[in-house]
């Protein structure tokens, strides 16, 4: 259902897998998921998420990260890599 | 001395490698002017002995993060001779950022390629031959949990060599040149090409690093860059480094299949949606139960023997003075029958569960409630220290990089009940109103520890970067790794907090011989009297802002008798421990927050926690009036 669109890791559903587009959010956010090998052209499969707006948990370069939801949003991706 | 720096991601097994390396000589010491704390030690390099100096856990040397700068700070100001560059082997490929870095800061290194078994398990087979090539410096492989690769790592150290810097994409590369060659020969004590690469990327240099006078330059290296790659410098830069870890990665390691992992399994129903919940809950419920067996089982053998103390000094000296050191020595009765006990076992536990890795877990699963009153998941840690130790708990705010965050959680976790205040809620509410009474009480704490988060976000809007949190996976923990830990929790507590409490709690007996208890009772008829307590209950508040379970020894003083039932009715004993968790924490988290957050959110933490005491009681206390009148 997304395979031709971008879309977030927030609304991608767990076992899917992405590929990073761009990440809408300030200097330090983007130097945040930087470290944690989440930067444009990664990537990432999305693990589980917790209920009642809790974290995305992602995969990426073989680590697992948890991402906020407020984060998660903010993560562009195209579905599918 | 050869002085040795360790520096690696967080969860790369660095500590734990410190700690095998330099056994238990490790002296904990804060970064001038900073509590980011660095670890030292001493450890025998090619026969000679070396200092060995474990810097915190960093993902990469930004300025922009305090530890990470001050990592940076630290590598540059001529104290380091050699990097040792811990590698988590199985996260090679991210990894590999981090030592781009460190390659371009001019310093001889070794990279120590950590958790191999991890990194077989995930099917990563690494050519650490050709690693070595590609960065021009020696890979050693290691297994630090189980001691393997320790003395190869040891070794290699004196071979360390300074690394080939990184190589970037041609019109990059270009640009940096350019730049470096003013910077060169105006000579800086930097690496004249790590310092174009920080200013290009408009990041702050170190102090004297020598860029005085060619910000022209500089500005039009930023455009340059801009206008080839329409990206911000830094991005464009950061985005070159991960492109050349992935190739080296790619180089030379080989990626086969993984075995479906067990730990998988495992992670998959702890942090699973529905079941996660009951199990942390078990989790965590075993985990104060289990301190409280120990604990009390502990506290049977250490008393009796003070006890008896107490009662021979009291009867060799007599007079004032041996009232004076009797109040001495029951001030270190209470930091032994707390800290020795309760406290120590509880945070073993904890330290057990951080690194098993259950704990980011706890993070994970709670960060959507932590949502609720404005925080998120990362805050769960400093939480559930409060329940042992409020000093521990506002120190651990450092882990939240946002410092509103940090305020928000430091002002909630000091209002979580510690061991101190448990022995309060037990010794009193429990065992004489009942046990279900006291349980009730620590939910009726995380209602108002919510409530006022609900209120604080308010006040505190937060524009909070949210929950970027790694989750590592399950590993077995080293013992030495643990008890460096709770030794590192534990120590604020022994230098700070029972010094003071022994020294006031002779203070207590000398205003007792003295004679001036009547006029602190007086002085405090405002917040007794309203909460229906006896006017003798005044003293016992004031000091228990030294130590909250003194409150209770103090109250068996101040009223006489240890037998809590016969002077106070049920209602009274609630509403007094409900004001005693509530209000200002102890002297030492006071002096703890106040190192973390300065005096003015000190006070303002001081003046809200009383505030949200009396608030608290008086409620209760109308509560019990309403629906117990006999009690009332």
């Amino acid at each position: 259902m997304f395979l031709n669109s971008f879309t977030d890791l927030e609304t991608l559903p767990p076992g899917y897998k992405a590929r990073v587009v761009r990440i809408e959010g300030g200097r330090g956010l983007v130097t945040r998921l930087s470290r944690l090998g989440i930067v444009p052209g990664a990537e990432v499969t999305v693990v589980s998420r917790a209920p009642v707006g809790g974290p995305v948990l992602v995969e990426v370069n073989g680590a697992r990260v948890a991402l906020g939801r407020g984060v998660a949003r903010k993560v562009v991706v195209k579905p599918g890599a | 001395m050869l002085r040795v720096a360790l520096v690696g991601q967080p969860n790369s097994g660095k500590s734990t490698l410190f700690n095998a390396i330099v056994g238990y000589r490790a002296v904990a010491s804060n970064f001038p002017g900073t509590t980011v704390e660095v670890l030292r030690g001493k450890a025998l390099v090619g026969g000679k002995p070396a200092e060995v100096v474990d810097l915190p856990g960093i993902y990469s040397l930004h300025a922009g993060d305090p530890a990470e700068r001050l990592a940076r700070d630290y590598l540059l100001s001529g104290q380091v001779d050699v990097i040792v560059n811990v590698v988590d082997a199985s996260l090679l490929g991210r990894s590999l950022e981090l030592t781009l870095e460190l390659a371009e800061l001019g310093l001889p290194m070794v990279v120590c390629l950590n958790m191999m078994d991890e990194a077989r398990r995930k099917g990563i087979h690494v050519d650490t031959g050709r690693l070595s090539e590609a960065l021009g410096v020696p890979v050693v492989e290691s297994i630090a949990v189980r001691g393997v690769g320790l003395k190869e790592l040891l070794a290699a150290i004196p071979q360390a060599r300074v690394p080939t810097p990184p190589r970037y994409a041609a019109d990059v590369e270009e640009i940096l040149t350019r730049l470096a060659e003013p910077l060169a020969s105006r000579g800086t004590r930097l690496p004249p090409r790590y310092l174009a690469e920080l200013l290009v990327a408009g990041e702050e240099p170190p102090e004297g690093a020598g860029d005085a006078g060619l910000n022209e330059v500089i500005e039009t290296a930023r455009r340059e860059f801009t206008s080839r790659r329409g990206q911000d410098p830094a991005l464009v830069l950061s985005a070159e480094r991960h492109a050349l870890a992935l190739r080296i990665f790619e180089e030379v390691a080989r990626v086969t299949h993984a075995a479906e992992s067990f730990r998988d399994r495992v992670d998959s129903l702890l942090m699973h949606r529905i079941w996660g919940y009951p199990i942390m809950l078990a989790v965590l419920l075993s985990l104060f139960f289990g301190v409280f067996k120990i604990g009390g089982l502990l506290e049977g053998y250490l008393l009796p023997p003070l006890d008896l103390l107490t009662a021979a000094v009291e009867g060799t000296v007599p007079g004032p003075i041996g009232k004076v050191l009797g109040g001495a020595i029951q001030g270190l009765w209470a930091g032994i029958g707390i800290v020795l006990p309760y406290l120590v076992p509880f945070l073993f536990f904890l330290a057990f569960l951080e690194d098993v890795g259950y704990l980011p877990r706890i993070g994970f699963l709670l960060d959507g409630l932590m949502h609720r009153i404005g925080l998120h998941g990362k805050s769960v840690i400093p939480f559930l220290l409060g329940y042992g130790c409020s000093v521990p708990a506002v120190l651990a705010t450092r882990i939240l990089e946002d410092e509103r965050d940090r305020l928000v959680t430091a002002a909630l976790a000091v209002m979580v009940p510690c061991a101190a205040r448990t022995v309060v809620i037990f010794g009193l509410v429990g065992r004489y109103v009942g046990p279900w009474i006291a349980f009730s009480l620590y939910l009726l704490n995380i209602f108002v520890v919510a409530a006022a988060g609900t209120l604080l976000r308010r006040f505190l809007p937060g524009v909070g970067p949210g929950l970027i949190m790694e989750i590592p996976p399950y590993r077995l923990p080293a013992l030495r790794t643990m008890l460096l830990k709770v030794w590192l929790r534990l120590r604020g507590f022994i230098t700070v907090a029972w010094p003071t409490l022994i020294v006031a709690s002779a203070f207590f007996s000398l205003i007792e011989v003295l004679g001036w208890t009547y006029f602190l009772n007086t002085l405090l008829l405002p917040i007794t009297w309203p909460l229906g307590l006896p006017a003798a209950v005044g003293v016992p508040l004031v000091f228990g802002i030294l130590r909250k379970e003194l409150s209770l020894i103090m109250l068996g003083q101040a009223l006489g008798t240890m037998d809590f039932g016969a002077v106070l009715s049920g209602a009274a004993m609630v509403v007094f421990t409900v004001f005693v968790i509530f209000y200002v924490p102890c002297i030492a988290t006071v002096a703890a927050l106040w190192r973390e957050l300065g005096r003015h959110k000190t006070l303002l933490v001081v003046a809200g926690t009383v505030a949200v005491a009396l608030l608290v009681a008086l409620l209760v206390r109308a509560f019990i009036c309403l629906f117990g009148p006999g009690m009332c």
